[in-house]
């Protein structure tokens, strides 16, 4: 059922004097030749992975990490074009192959899988079909050996009955059974190199574990070589021995990992370690995160000087002049005059001229220390008991049973005025329906939803209207979830002028100048149209918007997972001080354990519409007594090399059952190694085993 | 799979059996007494001579009995009879299809075997001389008005060049096939008359091609537009990967998900071209089904037009059936 994995993530092998690398990259130039300019995506990157060598590529999207991965396999399609440098694969010229040649290497020597399993695969073709065509494409074996072999490498791959899976199409399969069956296409001809671009970014984080143990499997037995492209440390620490840290096109920054990591050498390696809260530590009194201003270059003039140097806090004067990627260390080089000169990289050293320039007022105002002391207030601001929310399925037949989904199965919930409750739970878990029904979006077909003592689940949409002021959401999409016809100011007004809180122009204007203010975006900037700003500007817009009509509660329903850790880092130090200023409560919801580590006071744990724990957010990150809580954390990557290795990791095997008929009694048990007979007869009732520590299982806090 | 075919069998009945209800009250409820508008103002006056030509034609039975009587009828291919023609409708509709079925079915044939592949190379060598022609000729198809591009072409491959027969089915002074199914074509072959099939051919190629250009372009348009979706779809990117041709990339890959989008166009396309050929039949003086219904929407023939109003319905329900059962062959997330 689960296995108790302590593994040391073996180390780089040596590089072999005599044979060539897998890969050898030098001076790689890969541009987009668009109308409105020459985009350089790829500006002169150069590295080499031995034999079964795992790499990293880490960087922010824009970084050119997924367009370097492509132009390895040379997959990429107009307008972008590789201009100049090498590829050797196993000392073949890849960029003097002909189609043909090309052709015969990619799927054998070298296979790539992509990020989003639920496109990869064909949909209208069986899985067989795929698994089979990349081995009789390569090679002279026939349909039935290749069919054989097929089932045997789903097996390998973790998949249950694999001799049936290999005859069903793929909507048949969760998303990471379907990254399963793409790792299998990858692996079917046993290359000397995979290339995982972002494998687990669409993945919840107990199968990212899966797939990420996986990886580390093929890596180990089959001696595959692995090129793994992402944007999360903490996958690339627990996986890879190497590290290349991307910005604008270029490498910046190589090592080990557990060096750089611990020890970054580059600016920008140095922020993105710190922009990311740490699950495996308590947040700082403050919480602020440091947050590097800016966003990264116009891809289509990129500066003469340093790229990163107008975002750098350790900037100095020689950073103007461009400088080279240069050893500073055995093993480790870096793009950067400031460590190239010997300096550290140390914000007590050197502080940063500003972690959060804009939000200089807000700095000097001083924090009431950590969240946790605040007094608690005695009033409840929303109260939910017993909600249930279910959703009909389309009847197959006219006389077939009606089916339902089970979103939300009798779900309580407090939220005391000014905390933050995180909400976690892996996609389907019903999160986002818990959100939408205390906002009334959904009306729930039973249980009470008291806000601020009136009761909202039984109100009419015309008794709910006035409430609405005070109930405010931000959504995950800040691209889908703002109007593009209407400028910034339009969608201010909007709800300013519905309930009546700005009559005249002028009035209107000036709210609108303050609101874009307190969201740290240029008053004047209201005449613009979405379009125009990044997606963290558009996110503050979004925070605006929700902000217009004063509310008091903020539901957040995943408001930093589509953007940049930097920008999700401006984000939630925004929210912080919003709720510091404005005595803002907020219900946050994430996947993202670390995250809601850091914002939340208190934190309650989802799975298959029921809550399974809730306690002080310290508490139940260091002390879980659910045995899901454990394996969700336990699931995480930490971006920490030597943990990482370390680390005692608890797997969760199998995916969440279907919410249309959930198991009887405690819904963790098909996955829970510790269940009995009673856990499936009796639902474990939500009992309080600490303080305000609520978990419901039977066998709290034995496993 | 059975449950879906079944499902879908079920619901075309049920609709077929809604548009008879349709077709009937509409009938039944235009304003206008049957009585007098047939009888005579003496006879309409003699109140009992009324009540028994009621009682003769059944108008004296609640509206669901008769209702019942007419779908008797129908289920016996009783369509009644054409005021016109003193005939029986079927009988009627039965001569007057086939040279339709004949004309629309090799204008769609022309239409798609010509339209896939030109939009399958458009999508594939886009930007190139190719996809210039295609958007060409699909804007022109598109955009030609039928009897325009009608008139034009008889004047030009007829009238001027003298390379294309005149309209109608077969040469004026030709004798048609012995009648099995009424398709010329068919016939001509059935009978070994290769002389009568060439001749009936020859007639087919200008009026299939002008009935055709409306449907080429849209078809042409659709695939390629689909083609292009398609071709830069994740699962594309994946096939590459895995060192496959592009030949097999196109063919295995793309064109069965391209084809979702062109079988719903097609089928409804197909049954626009049996239902909607007036303006062709008419300038190619071609025996069809348009014609007649011209011919019976000119003459009030109500029995007539009901009939062709059931036929046209009927045929759109079992097009439609045909694109849902193949949906179910070529997407295998339609039928669970």
């Amino acid at each position: 059922m689960s296995a108790t994995v302590q593994d040391a993530r073996s180390p780089a092998p040596a590089p072999a004097a005599a044979a060539p690398p897998v890969l050898a990259v030098s001076d790689l130039r890969t541009q987009f030749f668009t109308d409105a300019g020459v985009v350089r995506a790829v500006d002169g990157v150069s590295f080499t992975v031995a034999t079964g060598e795992a790499l990293g590529i880490v960087g922010e999207s824009g970084s050119g990490k997924s367009v370097t991965a492509q132009s390895l396999m040379r997959l990429l399609e107009e307008p972008a074009r590789i201009v100049s440098g090498s590829i050797r694969f196993q000392g073949r010229d890849l960029l003097a192959m002909s189609a043909a040649e090309l052709r015969k290497l990619r799927g054998a020597g070298m296979a790539m899988v992509f990020q989003d399993p639920m496109t990869a695969l064909n949909p209208v073709l069986r899985i067989a079909r795929q698994l089979v065509e990349t081995m009789m494409a390569h090679g002279n074996v026939s349909e039935a050996e290749a069919t054989r072999r097929g089932v045997k490498l789903l097996g390998r791959m973790g998949i249950t009955t694999p001799e049936r899976a290999i005859n069903g199409y793929p909507h048949q399969f969760s998303g990471g059974m379907r990254q399963r069956v793409a790792l299998a296409m990858g692996m079917s001809n046993e290359p000397a190199l995979l290339i995982a671009d972002e494998p687990t970014t669409a993945l919840d984080v107990t199968i990212q574990a899966q797939i990420l143990e996986l990886l580390h499997e093929l890596n180990k037995d089959f001696g595959t070589a692995i090129v793994l492209i992402s944007h999360d440390l903490g996958v690339i620490a627990g996986l890879c021995s190497r590290v290349l840290v991307m910005y604008a096109g270029e490498v910046v920054e190589e090592g080990p990992v557990e060096a750089v990591l611990s020890d970054p050498k580059h600016p920008y390696s140095w922020a993105l370690m710190n922009a990311v809260p740490r699950l495996d530590r308590e947040p700082v009194a403050g919480k602020t995160l440091t947050a590097i201003e800016g966003s990264p270059p116009d891809p289509l003039s990129v500066s003469v000087g340093c790229r990163f140097a107008p975002r750098c806090p350790f900037r100095i004067e020689r950073c103007a002049e461009h400088p080279e990627l240069l050893d500073i260390a055995p093993g480790r080089e870096s793009r950067c005059w400031v460590t190239q000169a010997g300096a550290a990289l140390d914000v007590r050293a050197t502080p940063p001229r500003s972690a959060f320039p804009v939000a200089a007022a807000a700095e000097a105002a001083p924090f009431q220390g950590a969240k946790g002391e605040k007094p608690p207030s005695p009033s409840a601001l929303l109260e939910v008991r017993g909600l249930v929310k279910r959703f009909p399925l389309p009847k197959r037949g006219f006389f077939e049973p009606q089916l339902y989904v089970h979103a939300v199965d009798g779900v309580d919930l407090s939220v005391t005025r000014g905390e933050t409750v995180g909400l976690v739970g892996e996609s389907g878990c019903g999160k986002s329906t818990l959100a939408r029904l205390i906002l009334r979006i959904h009306r729930p077909d039973a249980g009470s939803i008291l806000f601020d003592g009136q009761e909202i689940a039984t109100a009419s949409a015309h008794e709910i209207r006035p409430l609405r002021r005070h109930l405010q959401m931000v959504f995950q999409d800040p691209y889908a979830s703002l109007n593009s016809r209407m400028t910034v100011a339009q969608m201010l007004e909007e709800p300013l002028r519905f309930h009546g809180l700005a009559t005249t122009t002028a009035e209107t204007r000036e709210r609108v100048a303050e609101l874009l203010e307190t969201v740290r975006l240029d008053p004047k900037s209201g005449a613009r149209f979405p379009h125009e700003f990044s997606g963290g500007q558009r996110q503050r817009i979004s925070i605006a918007r929700a902000l217009a009509v004063r509310p008091s509660f903020i539901v957040a329903d995943e408001p930093i997972s589509a953007l940049d850790v930097n920008i999700q880092a401006q984000i939630l130090n925004l929210m912080l001080r919003l709720q510091d200023e404005l005595g803002l409560t907020y219900l946050f919801i994430a996947h993202d354990l670390a995250v809601v580590r850091h914002i939340s006071d208190r934190v309650v744990v989802l799975y298959l519409g029921k809550v399974a724990e809730v306690a002080p957010a310290n508490d139940l990150f260091t002390a879980p007594l659910h045995p899901y809580t454990r394996y969700l954390i336990s699931a995480v990557p930490i971006p920490d090399a030597s943990i990482e290795r370390r680390r005692e990791r608890l797997r969760l095997s199998g995916e969440p059952p279907s919410a249309i008929a959930p198991p009887s009694g405690c819904r963790f048990r098909t996955r829970c190694p510790l269940a009995q007979r009673i856990c499936s007869e009796t639902p474990p009732p939500l009992a309080e085993h600490r303080p305000g520590h609520f978990a419901a299982c039977h066998f709290a806090g034995t496993l | 799979m059975p449950r879906y075919i079944v499902s879908r069998l079920v619901a075309t009945a049920l609709m077929a059996l809604l548009a008879t209800l349709v077709i009937f009250l509409i009938a039944n409820m235009v304003p206008g007494d049957p009585v007098l508008a047939q009888l005579g103002d003496v006879a309409a006056s003699n109140k009992a001579f009324v009540a028994e030509w009621r009682a003769k034609w059944g108008l004296d039975l609640p509206l669901w009995e008769r209702y019942l009587i007419f779908l008797k009828g129908l289920l016996h291919g009783d369509l009644g009879v054409s005021i016109a023609s003193q005939r029986p409708v079927l009988e009627d509709i039965g001569q007057y299809a086939p040279a339709t079925i004949e004309l629309a079915t090799v204008g769609f044939l022309l239409s798609l075997l010509l339209g896939v592949p030109l939009g399958m190379l458009a999508a594939i060598k886009r930007d190139s001389w190719v996809d210039h022609v295609a958007r060409a000729v699909s804007l022109v198809g598109v955009s030609s008005p039928t009897f325009w591009l009608a008139f034009i072409m008889l004047a030009l491959f007829y009238g001027g060049l003298q390379i294309a027969p005149g309209p109608g089915r077969l040469d004026p002074i030709a004798f048609s096939p012995p009648t099995v199914t009424g398709l010329f074509l068919v016939d001509s072959l059935l009978a070994g008359d290769l002389e009568s099939f060439r001749d009936a051919a020859a007639h087919l190629v200008l009026p299939s091609i002008v009935l055709a250009a409306a449907t080429l372009g849209l078809i042409t348009r659709t695939t390629r537009a689909s083609m292009l979706d398609n071709l830069h779809q994740d699962y594309v990117r994946v096939a590459r990967a895995k060192g496959l041709r592009e030949g097999r990339i196109v063919n295995g890959h793309v064109l069965p998900n391209a084809l979702i989008p062109i079988v719903t166009l097609g089928g409804l396309a197909y049954a626009n071209l049996l239902t909607g050929a007036v303006m062709t039949e008419t300038v190619f003086s071609w025996p069809g089904l348009g014609r007649y219904t011209f011919r019976s929407a000119e003459a009030l023939d109500f029995p007539a037009i009901m009939g062709i109003t059931l036929v046209v319905a009927l045929t759109y329900l079992l097009i439609n059936l045909v694109i849902d059962l193949s949906y179910a062959l070529l997407d295998p997330r339609v039928a669970r």
